[in-house]
């Protein structure tokens, strides 16, 4: 057995009042991609929340290990630092803030809280230059204010251009594939399979499993309900497929 | 929000210290006599001391304006000095105290001059009443440019100070124009000769030090045809519990084909998290585009000041005279700010433009006020205007007070849009996540909402009001 990466156990949250996760318990070792499936409302966007520390949400019960430290206890730009990454379904718009100088304060942040030098100018372009060619964007694309205007395509694309600069241990990818055409999901996927390394894993939401044919996971789970109902390998899309959500 | 955006604790104002140095003061309160000896103390020709008195009778008729979105502390204008000059060594008159050196050196403003490498900046420090250096004056006199402290410019160039002296803010203005025009002291003259483009920035640095003292400087730019400059002026003063008045007047004539450009970096003390102290920064600028094609433009970064009342604005006199406003103003705590510009529009085919940028956290109150008025013969004048107000946190106000006035012109455009934002969790919490800590997240934010107006500044300028804007909002989240 893998070392694990994360260690959800019984995990229960809710938002306003209304509990949306019912107990979570969820394992994910180092290199193995997990996809969580399930129906609108299941608690999906709410389970990758939780775990990059949302505000909104409050945790009611369970605990979360995340490379053996308590990852409730950390602020999202320590969960960040610490290595985990959430592609966001919404990605939002920041006015005038351009996507070069977001990524050198992203960096900056990190390499300070890590206590390494900052990264000097060429290196720091260089960088940008080789993950910007990677995901596909043009170089032009480093000017444009963060989101600002972008297409659906572009947002996702922007996603795993930012995922790809960071180089997180632990990506979550909150509807990467929603709204994107089969092209953008082509870059999608390939971004996350070029990046599968056996140190780095990966949890994948997705209400489809469009995605799944170029993301190929380790396991699949089913949340319904703000619980994982079933838990199996690639197989259950199939069947899911066949006869959809309600019938599990 | 409040659940991300949390009440402010202080920030800390980095140019809050004291600079001990012997000052020589006149008495505390404001009468002829007290004009006669500031006017004595200045050495000053009867001229301006006629100038003076008649501002002064006239201010005494005067009612402080109440119109702004503002609480005005009350003022006790008896109980103010107005003048305060560090004592000069009688022995070395002409050496600069170090003690001053020190203090303009700490606040990043050079008064030793260095060589005249490409981004140099000519500045004239003023500390408290009087005019303590002024750098470059020769170089720049080369070109037939005078760059002087005002009360060198009444005893060496009085025909030009009595030419333009209150042509463009007459005395009877305002309020605070009038009793500016009474006791005004040190500020800077720039002369620009035809023809001459002004071959390095010009600058004031304006810094309050003395307790119970107001600054009261005068700034005056003359811009003849053809002529160009860009012009710089920052200000700072000491943390004290205590108001401190600020009612400064800057007038720009600007004429034929020339093309001035005038940046603020306004940095006054705001008073603290409780809202105890800060100056009242009550100041007007006028410019006026006298000749055709001439062209003014106001960039501002307002962080600082306990009241700001300002209101850069442009008379478009010449035909085909252009003018811009770019302000970012940016309250936090218990700050006011009711700041906006008056676009006149006199001359056929004149153009202006306002951008107003306000941003207000904590349980400040921010205003933009503004008037663009076409005037009979202004025949095909055109004005855009943009008014953005960004809010942090909930207890905040923001305002906009914009005021069209079409004399009848109907081949003028006026354009008015106006947008009020909260900076969202949803943007705070995307920076978070990507490791972003929350104050430098809402910099990042802030600083992106005003790039509009912050790339306009000289780059000097450019990095450190990005800098202040960061800092000022210091503790605005929790």
């Amino acid at each position: 057995m893998k070392e694990k990466l994360l260690e959800i156990r019984n995990l229960c949250a809710s938002a306003d009042g209304h509990e949306i996760l019912r107990g979570i318990d969820l394992e994910v070792g180092r290199g193995e991609v997990h996809a969580i499936m399930g129906p609108n409302g299941a608690g999906k966007s709410t389970l990758s929340a939780v775990l990059a520390g949302k505000p909104d949400y409050t945790v009611t019960d369970g605990s979360v290990g995340f490379g053996g430290k308590n990852l409730l206890e950390m602020t999202p730009e320590e969960r960040s630092w610490a290595g985990l990454f959430l592609s966001f379904q919404y990605p939002v718009e920041i006015p005038g803030v351009s996507i070069t100088n977001f990524m050198k304060a992203a960096l900056s942040a990190r390499r300070k809280a890590w206590g390494k030098p900052e990264m000097t100018p060429p290196e720091f372009l260089k960088l940008m230059k080789e993950k910007m060619a990677f995901v596909g964007m043009k170089p032009e694309f480093a000017k444009r204010d963060v989101n600002a205007g972008f297409s659906g395509g572009e947002k996702k694309r922007n996603e795993i251009f930012q995922m790809a600069m960071l180089s997180p241990v632990l990506s979550i990818l909150d509807e990467t594939d929603s709204g994107l055409d089969v092209d953008a999901l082509r870059v999608v996927a390939e971004g996350v399979n070029s990046m599968r390394t056996p140190e780095t894993s990966f949890v994948v939401i997705t209400h489809y499993n469009r995605l799944l044919e170029y993301i190929v996971p380790d396991y699949v789970h089913i949340l319904k309900e703000g619980r994982i109902v079933r838990t199996g390998g690639v197989e259950l899309v199939a069947e899911i497929e066949k006869n959809g959500y309600a019938a599990l | 929000m409040d659940s991300t955006l949390k009440e402010l604790t202080a920030k800390e104002y980095g140019e809050g210290f004291v600079t001990e140095v012997e000052e020589d003061f006149v008495p505390k309160g404001l009468d002829e006599d007290i004009i006669r000896l500031i006017s004595a103390r200045k050495g000053e020709p009867e001229w301006l001391l006629d100038f003076r008195l008649k501002a002064f009778r006239r201010w005494r008729g005067m009612k402080q304006p109440s119109w702004g979105h503002l609480t005005l502390p009350a003022i006790d204008y008896q109980d103010i000095v107005y003048w305060a000059a560090p004592k000069r060594d009688a022995d070395r008159p002409k050496e600069i105290d170090p003690a001053l050196m020190e203090t303009f050196d700490k606040l990043g403003i050079p008064l030793r001059e260095r060589k005249a490498l490409a981004g140099v900046v000519a500045v004239d420090a003023v500390f408290d009443s009087v005019s303590v250096a002024t750098t470059f004056r020769e170089t720049l006199s080369e070109k037939g440019i005078i760059f002087c402290p005002f009360s060198e410019a009444v005893r060496d160039y009085p025909d030009l100070v009595k030419k333009y002296l209150a042509s463009v803010v007459p005395v009877g203005d305002n309020y605070f124009a009038a009793l500016n025009s009474a006791v005004f002291s040190d500020g800077t003259f720039c002369y620009i000769p035809r023809g001459v483009k002004c071959p390095m920035e010009l600058s004031s640095y304006f810094r309050i030090n003395a307790s119970g003292t107001g600054q009261f400087e005068r700034t005056l730019i003359v811009a003849e045809e053809g002529s160009s400059l860009s012009y710089m002026e920052g200000c700072t003063a000491p943390m004290r519990d205590e108001h401190q008045l600020h009612a400064a007047v800057v007038e720009i004539v600007v004429e034929k084909d020339a093309d001035v450009r005038y940046s603020t970096v306004q940095n006054w003390y705001p008073g603290d998290a409780e809202g105890r102290g800060g100056i009242l920064n009550l100041v007007t600028k006028r410019g006026l585009c006298r000749g055709e094609g001439s062209h003014l433009s106001w960039t501002q970064v307002e962080t600082g000041s306990a009241v700001t009342w300002k209101y850069p604005s442009t008379v478009l006199q010449g035909n085909g005279s252009s003018s811009e406003f770019y302000s970012v103003a940016l309250t936090n705590n218990f700050q006011q700010a009711d700041t906006g510009t008056k676009m006149v529009h006199i001359g056929r085919g004149t153009r202006s433009r306002i951008v107003s940028k306000g941003i207000s956290a904590g349980r400040s109150q921010n205003s933009y006020r503004g008037l663009v008025r076409i005037n009979p013969g202004a025949e095909g004048a055109r004005n855009y205007s943009q008014c953005d107000s960004l809010l942090i946190g909930s207890r905040c106000g923001a305002h906009t007070f914009p005021v069209i006035q079409n004399m009848g012109v109907a081949s003028a455009t006026v354009e008015h849009e106006a947008t009020t934002s909260k900076i969202s969790d949803d943007q705070l919490f995307y920076c978070l996540q990507r490791g972003i800590p929350p104050e430098e997240a809402v910099g990042l934010i802030v600083n992106g909402y005003a790039r509009e107006v912050l790339q306009r500044l000289p780059m000097e300028f450019a990095v450190e009001a990005r800098k202040l804007l960061q800092v000022s909002l210091e503790g605005a989240i929790g």
